[in-house]
Order: C-alpha cells, then sequence, then structure tokens
C-alpha cells in the first residue's frame, strides 16, 4: 500500500541502523511516547537491532493503559443501567475494574458496544431515541478533534439521549512530569507522530529547551522509527537539545488548524488522574460549559470511587521509563493479556502486553 | 490507539464544510471518511485517517524528500565502508 510499503522496506531501515551503530558512541536512553510505536518497535525487534548502548523506554502513550480504574469504575456502573446503550472502542471492555469488565458486564445482557468511531455512537443515539446511549471518550489529542466534531453534531441536533464519559488526556503535560521527577534518566523523546499531525510541534519547543533534551516527532514505520532515532542519537551525540520532525509527511508546524479549533470550542483543559502515575495538572480535555449536559458524569451524577491498583503491578513506573515490563515478578505469570492485572498489560499497545506478544517468541 | 492509516479520496459529497464526507480506499477496503478537517483535500489525495476522520493530506513531496534524505544517509554508509 502507498505510504506504507516504501517505509517498510528491509533494505532501507537497515542502512539506517547502519548509520546510527557508526554515530552511536556514548549511552543513550530514549522514550518513545506513543504506544503505537511502541507496538511497532517490539513487532520489529528494533531494539536488538540497535546498539547495546541504547535503550528504548516506553511511555505512557496508550490512553487505554493511562484511562484510571475510578473511571473504568464508572463506566461499568454506566453501562450496567437497563436504559443506557454504551458505546466504546473495542479495547475498553477488556479492561478490568474492580472485580469485572465491560464484556462481562455484556454477556449479562446489558447492551454495549464496540464503535469505530465517535460518529457511529451519535448515529446509534439517532437511530434509538428511546435509550440513553452514552460514548465512553478517551484518547489523545489524535481523537479529541474526531469527539469533538461528534458531540457538535449532537448539540446541533439537539439530542437529548447521547452524552459522554470523558477520560481526554494530552502529551505534553506528561513529558513534563516524567522529566520533572527525580528519578527521570531519559536523554531523548520520540514524539507521537499523530499526536503531533492534530496540535504541531511548537509546544515541544519550550520542553526541549528547559529539560535540554531533543524530541524527535517520528512517525509509526520501521524506517520512521530508525529515523526518529538516528536523528535523536546524532543530536544528542552533537550536544543538542531541539525539536526536529521526521514526520514531515503528514506533520505541519502549525498542526491542523480546524481540528485545534473545534477541539477548543468544545473542550477545556482540566486536572487528569492517569493509571500507575496519578494526577497530573492541566493533562486533559473535558467538556467545556456549553457543552456540559453532553457530559454522561454531569447527567448521572456519578461520583468517584477510589479503587486500588494490584500490589504487584508496577506498570506506573513502566509507564514512566523507570522499568521494564520483564522486571515484574507478575509478567507473564499471574499477569497475562488473558488476564491482566495492570495498565500495561491491557491494551496490545501497552508496553506489557507487546512484550508478552513478541519478546516471548523471541525467547522461544 | 493514535494509529492513522493513510488511504486515497475517490469520492467527494459536497456539505457545508464542516461535514464534509468522502469514500477513502484502503487497499481493497473502501470507507466513508470525515473530511472537515481536510477542507483542501482533493480526489486522488492520500489522507491519514483515524477514527474515521482525515487528520492530514499526505504531502507527496515531503513523503519523497524524506526517503530521498534516507537513500542519502545510506549512501554516505555505503562509502565509509568502502574507505
Ligand atoms: S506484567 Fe502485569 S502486573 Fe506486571 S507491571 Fe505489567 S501489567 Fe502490571
Amino acid at each position: 500500500m502507498k505510504y506504507i510499503s516504501e517505509f517498510r522496506e528491509a533494505g532501507h531501515v537497515q542502512k539506517i541502523l547502519d548509520a546510527i551503530h557508526r554515530i552511536t558512541n556514548h549511552d543513550w536512553r530514549i522514550m518513545e511516547i506513543c504506544g503505537g510505536q511502541t507496538h511497532a518497535i517490539l513487532k520489529y525487534g528494533l531494539q536488538e537491532l540497535l546498539p547495546e548502548k541504547i535503550t528504548l523506554l516506553h511511555g505512557p502513550g496508550c490512553p487505554v493503559c493511562v484511562t484510571p480504574l475510578v473511571m473504568i469504575e464508572k463506566a461499568i456502573r454506566l453501562a450496567s443501567r437497563p436504559e443506557v446503550t454504551f458505546c466504546s472502542f473495542g479495547d475498553m471492555l477488556r479492561v478490568p475494574g474492580k472485580d469485572r469488565d465491560l464484556l462481562s458486564v455484556k454477556a449479562e445482557g446489558r447492551d454495549i458496544r464496540m464503535v469505530y468511531s465517535p460518529m457511529d455512537a451519535v448515529q446509534i443515539a439517532r437511530d434509538n431515541p428511546g435509550r440513553e446511549v452514552v460514548f465512553f471518550a478517551i484518547g489523545f489529542e489524535t481523537t479529541a478533534p474526531a469527539v469533538a466534531m461528534a458531540v457538535h453534531q449532537a448539540k446541533e441536533s439537539r439530542m437529548t439521549n447521547f452524552s459522554m464519559l470523558v477520560a481526554h488526556v494530552l502529551v505534553p503535560p506528561a513529558i513534563k512530569a516524567i522529566l520533572s521527577s527525580k528519578q527521570s534518566k531519559i536523554d531523548g523523546f520520540l514524539a507521537a507522530g499523530h499526536v503531533c499531525t492534530v496540535m504541531g510541534v511548537q509546544e515541544y519547543n519550550p520542553i526541549a529547551k528547559k529539560y535540554q533534551i531533543p524530541i524527535i516527532v517520528t512517525g509509526f514505520e520501521p524506517l520512521d522509527l530508525v529515523q526518529g532515532v538516528y536523528l535523536c542519537i546524532r543530536q544528542l551525540e552533537e550536544g543538542r537539545a531541539e525539536v526536529e520532525n521526521q514526520y514531515l509527511r503528514s506533520v505541519r508546524i502549525e498542526g491542523n488548524l480546524p481540528a485545534r479549533e473545534w477541539m477548543q470550542k468544545v473542550f477545556r483543559v482540566v486536572d487528569r488522574q492517569w493509571r500507575g502515575i496519578g494526577t497530573i495538572p492541566n493533562s486533559g480535555l473535558g467538556l467545556n460549559d456549553a457543552y456540559l449536559i453532553f457530559d454522561a458524569e454531569h447527567k448521572f451524577h456519578l461520583s468517584g470511587e477510589e479503587v486500588a491498583e494490584p500490589e504487584i503491578c508496577i506498570s506506573g513506573q513502566i509507564l514512566q521509563g523507570l522499568q521494564k515490563p520483564d522486571a515484574c515478578p507478575a509478567f507473564g505469570k499471574a499477569c497475562t493479556p488473558e488476564s491482566p492485572l495492570g495498565a500495561t498489560m491491557v491494551s496490545s499497545e501497552g508496553a506489557c502486553a507487546a512484550y508478552y506478544k513478541y519478546r516471548r517468541s523471541h525467547a522461544g | 490507539m493514535c494509529l492513522a492509516i493513510p488511504g486515497k479520496i475517490i469520492e467527494i459529497k459536497e456539505a457545508d464544510p464542516v461535514n464534509r464526507k468522502g469514500k477513502v480506499q484502503f487497499g481493497g477496503v473502501v470507507r466513508e471518511v470525515h473530511l472537515g478537517y481536510v477542507p483542501d483535500a482533493k480526489i486522488g489525495d492520500y489522507v491519514n485517517v483515524h477514527v474515521g476522520f482525515a487528520l492530514s493530506v499526505i504531502d507527496p513531496d515531503e513523503a519523497a524528500e524524506t526517503l530521498r534524505l534516507w537513500n542519502e544517509i545510506a549512501e554516505k554508509e555505503e562509502e565509509h565502508r568502502h574507505k
């Protein structure tokens, strides 16, 4: 397929890997932000092909993984109501709450539907005026424009049976939180290409400057990823700390302006709790006052109930680049993708799930 | 989850700009895609699509430039090896 196959060409990738081997003189730790990148790195075994001096750390960029348990519990409570048709992206259905997941609520006969787009949920509400349709809105800046348009259309058509449980998060505050931590040992970042397709690259300049760290906006194909690593290592070896854009074919400096405008119309910036990390100030999006009637927490008067994470799980440290999945005693034993204990095992983009899928088979 | 897939626009239904929609082909699969966020996209353009929304028009010149630049690095590697 055009714009995919040429960026997967093994010969191209190998040449860049050779170049990386040649220019790497020091030990460097690079974090890729996005779970999609983590998945691709494990799938293509890129860590093994890089010089030993380079360690790839896996960041918090998997929305399914960072949605806190208290939100999952709210989703389960909403989905259990007989009048509710609950719509969600597929990945969220298997995330365990306190004692069950959304799929088991569905098995009990409740109306829970997997949707591909937030627009599908609006359509379901239109087709079923007698039902309360709730969409579980999770995601980063990449997904927020779609959610903004969906809620706007619901408002335009004066729908009264549609609402959203909003758990949207933002990337730059998470990067800052990770870098501000005293334990952080990260030398460079690969920023998420599709988040930047929407938001542009400008908000990363002050971060690169303040923390003296290179940030490379990077795509998702193997050639993109090794190029991102190459640019990052080149900066590190030369003592530079700048924002560079590897993903030129999709990312414009200013991002996607119409999408950003719509996000601003619909959302406001709020504090958000990140699973495994805690509350990060100004790190999420919630509906603003003009759209408050579409906020499911408001509509159904949901209150939060703290749910403790399993003690053994170190996913919080993994999401901050302090540990790798195989350091967890439960990894592959008590905790597997079929019965996940923690955040990073639940989604195929979580670091633990990606290690489980690809690393175990490497080990035989 | 932030994956966006490149596909080719094969049909555009003009509506008001906000609700612009079209058909986008991904390999053998055709899907209806919201095009309101790519107001300049034309039939034949490739767009990156995420949860039913086109988020950017893929710039063919920049894509070619990325590949060309990397060929250059690769050639330098070759030269280096033969030194
Ligand atoms: S393997 Fe399971 S329990 Fe261990 S850190 Fe990963 S998600 Fe948590």
